[in-house]
């Protein structure tokens, strides 16, 4: 039986790796036991899919542009390296 | 290629390129050097002139010059002042000898709405900020940018074994923040 602590782990690791089937087993049957680690397991899923959500509501912000200064230099550059 | 295309691409697409690298390196400065060096990579590429759908071209040329400021910004710290960083931060903290939670994961309400996800999306934004920046680079590397943990590994020249343990650390830490400063409903 895992502990909560590796549990943790494979629940982390999952999100970088395929689990092996060994592992993906053990991880099942403790988090059908274990409240707490499958609150963090879908608090962890969560963080992600929230960073994945800041990182397109900037993308989608119309009201932010390039600095004005930024556009004239790369104008700049762009005209002597023609 | 006329250099009025290339200014007309610069004031249809430039902004949209500047917050895109914005979004992903959040420095002003470091956003607007990979957009600049995304044109100038442009204009000295044999086949723009053909390119259908610039947006999309210019948005793959930009994706590497990101993904090479984050390796330069992860790799000016060497690799072990990352690990004795986050050293103050072991799974000692969470959990005790026998492998229980110390402090048992609490419910939060996820955030429900868009006014509740901004706020949400600011808690952790504050939370990132309180990692060690390096570990907080990586995470972002990894989470948002899908850098493959291979490439990380190379790149940063360090073992699987060592990214997963920062990548932990870093999930650990962070929904611990989260824990305490954000309240759902």
């Amino acid at each position: 039986m895992l502990t909560c602590k590796q549990a943790s782990q494979f629940i982390s690791a999952s999100l970088d790796r395929p689990l092996s089937l060994r592992e993906r087993l053990a991880l099942k049957l403790h988090l059908l036991i274990c409240k707490y680690c499958k609150r963090f397991s879908q608090q962890v899923s969560a963080m992600r899919v929230a960073l994945r959500t800041m990182v397109s509501s900037i993308e989608n912000d119309n009201s932010i542009k390039m600095p004005s200064l930024a556009k004239d230099r790369i104008t700049a550059l762009v005209e002597k390296n023609q | 290629m006329t250099t009025a295309n290339i200014h007309n691409w610069l004031d249809e697409h430039g902004d949209y390129l500047y917050r895109f690298a914005l979004a992903r390196l959040r420095d002003p400065h470091q956003a607007e050097d990979v957009v600049q060096e995304t044109f100038l990579a442009a204009i000295k590429s044999a086949n723009f002139a053909e390119q259908s759908a610039p947006r999309t071209w210019l948005t793959g040329i930009l994706k590497h010059k990101i993904i090479d400021v984050m390796r330069k910004n992860v790799r000016e710290t060497v690799v072990s002042d990352i690990i004795d960083e986050s050293e103050d931060m072991t799974d000692d903290d969470f959990f005790d000898a026998k492998g229980h939670w110390v402090d048992k994961p609490q419910d939060w309400g996820m955030p429900v709405g868009a006014l509740e996800q901004k706020q949400f999306l600011g808690v952790l934004q504050a939370c990132m900020e309180k990692l060690p920046s390096k570990l907080a680079q990586l995470f972002l590397m990894r989470d948002v940018h899908e850098t493959d943990n291979e490439e990380i590994c190379k790149e940063l020249n360090i073992t699987a074994t060592n990214a997963w343990v920062m990548l932990y650390r870093a999930r650990l830490g962070l929904r611990k923040c989260l824990e305490i400063n954000w309240i759902g409903v």
